[in-house]
Formats: structure tokens, C-alpha cells, sequence
């Protein structure tokens, strides 16, 4: 009989191991070679080929860990968080994915049903943007040691105009690629068991398709429209537009009205106390753009399934150097300052 | 935390507040009516909530300079004693769980927080109301668990109606909470406003009734809500008392406010709680401030049941507080309304969101972390 759960046995290199690696995630990755040698070839390393590019691109490597509590939640898992996270990072940096990596470390006793499901999904969400995943690792350790699965994802691009979150300029449009808040509202919703009686999910995706056109445009003067990018996650659009203005040495001045945001999100974060700036997004990018051609870039965001309630909702100031201030619509205006901890609710 | 079954059907969709939030440009025409009015006004508002609504949307960027609202004791966690965090601690060190809310955590007591105490080991963990710490001691008979009750007559009913439904035995209440009414009434002859926005959700409970001595005493008095419409409208409503040369009680938020409050939540408070004087950080003892249970639930009294069990952490928590170099913050200036956050020596600098010195620091409602947060200098350098 099969076992239903990881033993020790999975992570010490033997049979038992190359029976994992064979059944579960060899036969669900379907993408996985970028070069002459892949991960079917259970070689020491995989790799790259970089024939079709111009030799004076650069490569971009990011690399991720990612640990959630509970792996599963509305409506996926950390599989998706993994992949999608580090897809973003490279595409926040302008640069195309060429290969990600897989290492799993899983405590003995977790599901092997809920593994494959990881790894499952992990396949599906690279395969959105085409990119293969072709080296991993797996260890497995005491139960004592760890309570859940442990993913690290690292990931290689090109790009032959590496995109700063420090780019900014006084001037250039600020735009978001959509709803904000949903996955940091999402999981607290699911993890403390509220039901805000609608279908909120996490907004965990691969942006790649969504961001690779707009990185085309030029101005007439050849110079590229898209200035600067960032990916909020934790710490929210508050903690990302802080660290843009910081390191571009400009301001940002948003317009709360124009920021999207789910009635669920809005409504829950009253409830809870939080700031909705502040709740982590997974599938979301701040976007500087040259004033002028933020239509454009809407436009083309808006055509994707991720972008299609993407925003302009701020612009770059000369003035307020490193800060970010939010107006609302009778002129009331604030800091939006860095958040300094993880959201906690408050008394009432 | 709440169990995972237990699900809390929250109606998102019917949205708040629809009889205001339908008409638009409210705030413009409100802030018109404030600009316009020659009435000159130092108000004070005595609500946590009240502070983070101000801060959020900006208002002191707004107002005209001829109105100053400034921040009054509205804060529960802000004027928690740091007597009681003690005993919240030493009781989580002697192997209690402590539960309580989340911004109580990060508060410093005289030598540490209960975060601090997690981190080295003590069980404390946080939940969203007195029925999660309820059904955690339900589920886990072998802890013993403390809630640790801290707020005023908005939080108090709940605690009594928990404590009416004959709690397990395992489930006992640290109660840290204190009435409104009195604290104001102190302010009153002691601090330089002219007037009061009263707190909406105290109100809601109390009623409007308990301000009246205010007014009677020349103040004018408004019940505000939590929009900032409302807020604009209660300063709007002030500035007429003064222009029609009284003083009273104005409800400027009858949707949820009634003259009487709230008879039920009254009752059951009454059932579980007797007044008692009550020291507030910042403030001092103040008379009859105080909710702590009556005799008959006198058994569900953490502070008593497990006094011989925490007696030694809490002599520990006290003599490292001795040796601790004090950071001298002005909370009492502040939470007075003598002084404004940036005028603490400490501010921005020793004391920050991220490091906080004192109590008004921590939490959201609280004056100071809401300057340093949305305004800095209170707003001037947007205006």
C-alpha cells in the first residue's frame, strides 16, 4: 500500500526519494527544460540557453522563500504564491522569465495528496506565462521542526532595459494594475474564520503577460514610458510607494478616490481597524509611467484578465521628497507613512 | 483565535450609513459652513476612534486655523496603567494564557509589553472579542486562560454579557475598565477647550444623558460619528451653540445615538459591574472611572483567583522597572490637551510607531501615533 503522508524516508536520497521525485513532481511539471539539459535529466543542475538573446541584455536572478499559514486558501496555495512571487519579481524588473527553481522543504506526516496539489498548482501557474522550472530540491524534515511546507523559488530573466523601483521622476503617473488589499484581507478572513459573505479570494498571479507590452513603448524620443515598478506585497501600497519615493527622491501624491479597492476589502478593513494600504497584494504592480501615455498604458493593462481594473492614481511630485501623501475628495490630505508591523486589529 | 466553524456573517453589500453616504460633496459644503462661521473653537474630543477618523482623512489640513481639535483621554489602550499590563504579564509568565486585543500587545507596561513576554515564551495571544477567549477555554481545558478586558462602556457590555452565560471554569477576567463620563467631567475644570465632540460609540451604550453636566457647566457638547462627515457636521453644530449664545447636548449622530442609549447593555453592565475609582495612565486616580465585578462573579477575578501564582513575576516586573531608564514622555500633558505630541521631547526621535516609549504611541486611537503617522507636525505642513 501507498503512503498518504511524507516520512522522513521522502528527503534521504534513496528510492523512496526518486520514487517522489518520479511520481509527484517530474510527471506534474510539464515545462521543465530551458537548454539542452532539464530537470528529466535529474542531472546535478539544469541549463539555460541564451541563443535567442542579444548579447548585451542582462540577466536578473531573484530568489524567494515562502512560508504561509495555512498552505491552502480561497482559492489556491502557497504553490501559486511561490511561482507568481517570483515570476513578479522579475517582472517588476523588466525582465522576461527564462527558468525558476522548486525547492521543497516539507515536514514527515504532511499530505502527499496536498504536496501533489502544490506541485500541481505550482506547474499550472508557471505555465500561464510559459516559463519552464528546471532544478529543484527536496528535504524533508522531523515534524518537531516544522509545521508546514517550506517553498523557495529562485528565478532567472533577461532584460536588455532592467526597469528601478527608483526610477521615479516628478511628473510621471502612478498607476496600479488593480483592486488592492484583496489577498492580505482575503487570508485573514480565511485564517480567523469571518465570512464577509462575498467571494473575496487572493489575488496571487503571474504578471508577466499582463506587464511584457507595456514595457515596448517609447517615447518619440525613444525613451522608454515605463519609469519605475514595484510589486506590493507585504506592507501593502503603503510600504511600496514609500520605498519608490525614498529611493527615487521625489514625492507621490495619491488621490484615494482613484485607488482601487473591493467593497469587501474597504468594509473588512474598517471593521478590523486596518489600513487597506497596508494589506499585502500578490498579483499586483505599481507602475511608473512618463506623463502623457498613461491611456496607453491603461489601455493595454486593461485588455488582460489581471489588469482589468487597473488605475492611474496618483502622480510623482518634485516637492515632499521621500514621502507619500494621500488626498481625499474634499481636499483632506495625510501621510501614508510605512507600515511598521504586521496589520493588527484594534480594540473597537 | 476563533475557531474555524464559528463563522461570523458579516453583511457587506447593504453597506453603511446609506441615509449620508448618498449625498455627495457633504464634506465641501460642511467645511464652507465651519470656514464661514466666525466662531473660534478649541475643541476637544475624548475617542480613539474619533483621533483615527481626524488623522485618516486629513481634517486638521482643512479646518480653518480658527478651529483647533485636539486629542482628550479617548483612547483605551493609551490609558490602560501600566500596573495593570504588569499584572497582565506576570501572569502570562506563571503560565496563564493571556488573550486579549491586538494593539494591547505592543503597549510597554513599566518595564515591558506583553509581546515582549510572548517572545520569551509566555502563552499570549490575541483575539477580536471576549467570546473567542470564551471558546478557546472551552476547547482547551488544561490552559487557563485570561482574558485581559480592557476599553470603556463600548467593550464593558460585551464582557458582562460573556461572563452572564456562565463561562467555564477555566475562564477568568483581568478587567482593566473605565466609564467616560467622569474623566470628562475632570478635563472640564482642568484644560483649556471650549467645547466637547463626545464619543458616538460610548454614546451608544450610555446615551446622551451623561454629558449634560458638561453643558450645564457652559460647554457646548455634540455626539459624533465616525465618518468625516460626521465630525465636520459636530463642529459645525458647535460653532451654532455658540453663535446662539447656549450650551447643550446636540446629537450629531442620531442613527446609531439615542437620548437613552442602549437600556439592555445598560442593564447587564450594571448586573456584572460596580463603579470604583480608577487610575488612568497619564491622568491619575479619577473617581468612580472605574468597572470592576461585582462580588458575586468575584470568582472569575484573574487578579484574585491567581494572585499567590503571579505575586513573584510581578515583584520581578517591578524591580526591573526600577532599574530601567525612564523615558520622560509628556502623555499626561497630551492627554489633557495642554500639549500636542510634537512637543514632547521624545517624539520622532526616542518614541516612534516602530520603538514606542509610551502609550499613546502604540495604538491607532492613539494621539501621538496618529500624528506621527498621517501629519507630523499636525497637519500645518500640509495645509
Amino acid at each position: 500500500m501507498k503512503p498518504n503522508t511524507i516520512s522522513l524516508e521522502h528527503g534521504a536520497g534513496g528510492e523512496v526519494m526518486q520514487a517522489l521525485i518520479g511520481e509527484i513532481i517530474l510527471k506534474n511539471f510539464r515545462n521543465k527544460s530551458a537548454g539542452s539539459v532539464g530537470l528529466e535529466c535529474l542531472d546535478d543542475g539544469s541549463t539555460i540557453s541564451l541563443a535567442n538573446f542579444n548579447p548585451s541584455s542582462e540577466l536578473v536572478l531573484t530568489t524567494d522563500s515562502h512560508v504561509i499559514t495555512p498552505a491552502f486558501f480561497p482559492d489556491t496555495n502557497i504553490g501559486r504564491l511561490a511561482v507568481a512571487g517570483t515570476i513578479n519579481d522579475l517582472t517588476v524588473m523588466g525582465a522576461k522569465p527564462l527558468a525558476l527553481t522548486c525547492a521543497v522543504i516539507v515536514p514527515e506526516g504532511f499530505s502527499l495528496q496536498d504536496f501533489e496539489e502544490i506541485i500541481k498548482t505550482m506547474d499550472e501557474t508557471a505555465a500561464e506565462v510559459g516559463v519552464p522550472i528546471i532544478t529543484g530540491d527536496t528535504k524533508t524534515v522531523e515534524k518537531t521542526a516544522l509545521d508546514s511546507i517550506i517553498l523557495n523559488t529562485a528565478g532567472l530573466g533577461i532584460t536588455d532595459n532592467p526597469i528601478r523601483d527608483s526610477g521615479l521622476r516628478p511628473g510621471d503617473k502612478i498607476l496600479v494594475t488593480g483592486t488592492i488589499g484583496d489577498h492580505g484581507i482575503s487570508l485573514m478572513a480565511h485564517r480567523e474564520g469571518f465570512d464577509f459573505d462575498t467571494d473575496l479570494v487572493s489575488d496571487s498571479a503571474p504578471l508577466w503577460k499582463l506587464i511584457e507590452p507595456i514595457l515596448k513603448l517609447r517615447t518619440p524620443e525613444g525613451e522608454p514610458v515605463i519609469t519605475a515598478m514595484k510589486d506590493p506585497t507585504r506592507g501593502g501600497l503603503a510600504n511600496a510607494l514609500n520605498e519608490m519615493a525614498a529611493k527615487s527622491g521625489t514625492g507621490i501624491l495619491i488621490e484615494e478616490d482613484l485607488i482601487p479597492f473591493k467593497r469587501a476589502v474597504s468594509a473588512a478593513c474598517e471593521m478590523l481597524g486596518l489600513d487597506p494600504l497596508e494589506v499585502a497584494n500578490e498579483g499586483k504592480a505599481i507602475i511608473g509611467v512618463k506623463s502623457g501615455f498613461e491611456e496607453e498604458v491603461l489601455s493595454i493593462l486593461r485588455q488582460h484578465p489581471y489588469g482589468r481594473d487597473a488605475a492611474v492614481i496618483g502622480e510623482v511630485t518634485a516637492e515632499n521628497k521621500g514621502e507619500v501623501i494621500l488626498r481625499n475628495r474634499f481636499g483632506g490630505m495625510r501621510y501614508v507613512d510605512m507600515p511598521s508591523g504586521d496589520p493588527i486589529p484594534r480594540v473597537c | 483565535m476563533s475557531p474555524p466553524e464559528k463563522r461570523v456573517l458579516m453583511k457587506m453589500e447593504k453597506g453603511n450609513s446609506p441615509s449620508m453616504s448618498a449625498i455627495p460633496e457633504l464634506e465641501k459644503k460642511l467645511l464652507e459652513r465651519i470656514r464661514n462661521s466666525k466662531v473660534s473653537l478649541r475643541i476637544m474630543h475624548v475617542c480613539g476612534t474619533h483621533e483615527r477618523t481626524i488623522a485618516k482623512y486629513g481634517l486638521r489640513s482643512v479646518l480653518p486655523k480658527s478651529i483647533d481639535v485636539i486629542s482628550g483621554p479617548g483612547c483605551p489602550v493609551c490609558v490602560t496603567p501600566e500596573e495593570d499590563i504588569n499584572i497582565a504579564i506576570a501572569l502570562a509568565k506563571s503560565r496563564a494564557t493571556v488573550v486579549t486585543f491586538g494593539d494591547m500587545m505592543r503597549v510597554p507596561g513599566s518595564a515591558e509589553s506583553l509581546l515582549d513576554a510572548r517572545s520569551e515564551g509566555a502563552d499570549v495571544r490575541m483575539v477580536y472579542s471576549i467570546d473567542d477567549a470564551v471558546s478557546l477555554a472551552e476547547k482547551k481545558p488544561e490552559l487557563e486562560v485570561v482574558f485581559f478586558g480592557i476599553g470603556f462602556e463600548t467593550t464593558v457590555p460585551a464582557n458582562a454579557a460573556a461572563l452572564l452565560r456562565n463561562t467555564p471554569e477555566n475562564f477568568s477576567l483581568l478587567a482593566s475598565q473605565k466609564r467616560t463620563p467622569p474623566a470628562i467631567e475632570l478635563l472640564a475644570g482642568d484644560t483649556n477647550v471650549d467645547a466637547f465632540i463626545a464619543p458616538g460609540h460610548v454614546a451608544t451604550i450610555i446615551g446622551t444623558k451623561p454629558f449634560e453636566p458638561l453643558a450645564k457647566k457652559g460647554f457646548p457638547v455634540v455626539v459624533s460619528g465616525f465618518e468625516a462627515r460626521d465630525i465636520l457636521l459636530g463642529i459645525n453644530l458647535l460653532q451654532m451653540q455658540v453663535e446662539e449664545g447656549c450650551s447643550r447636548v446636540d446629537n450629531g449622530y442620531p442613527r446609531a445615538v439615542k437620548p437613552e442609549g442602549n437600556p439592555i447593555a445598560l442593564r447587564i453592565m450594571d448586573e456584572v459591574f460596580e463603579t470604583s475609582d480608577s487610575e488612568w495612565r497619564g491622568i491619575g486616580r479619577i473617581e468612580n472611572s472605574g468597572l470592576v465585578l461585582r462580588k458575586e462573579f468575584e470568582e472569575k477575578d484573574a487578579a484574585k483567583k491567581y494572585e499567590d501564582l503571579y505575586a513573584s513575576f510581578l515583584d520581578d516586573i517591578r524591580k526591573k522597572a526600577e532599574r530601567k531608564d525612564k523615558k520622560r514622555c509628556i502623555c499626561a500633558a497630551i492627554l489633557t490637551g495642554k500639549a500636542k505630541p510634537h512637543q514632547c521631547p521624545n517624539f520622532g526621535k526616542e518614541c516612534t510607531p516602530k520603538v514606542p516609549a509610551g502609550p499613546c504611541m502604540v495604538s491607532q486611537e492613539g494621539m501621538c501615533y496618529n500624528w506621527f503617522k498621517y501629519s507630523r507636525e499636525g497637519g500645518s505642513k500640509l495645509a
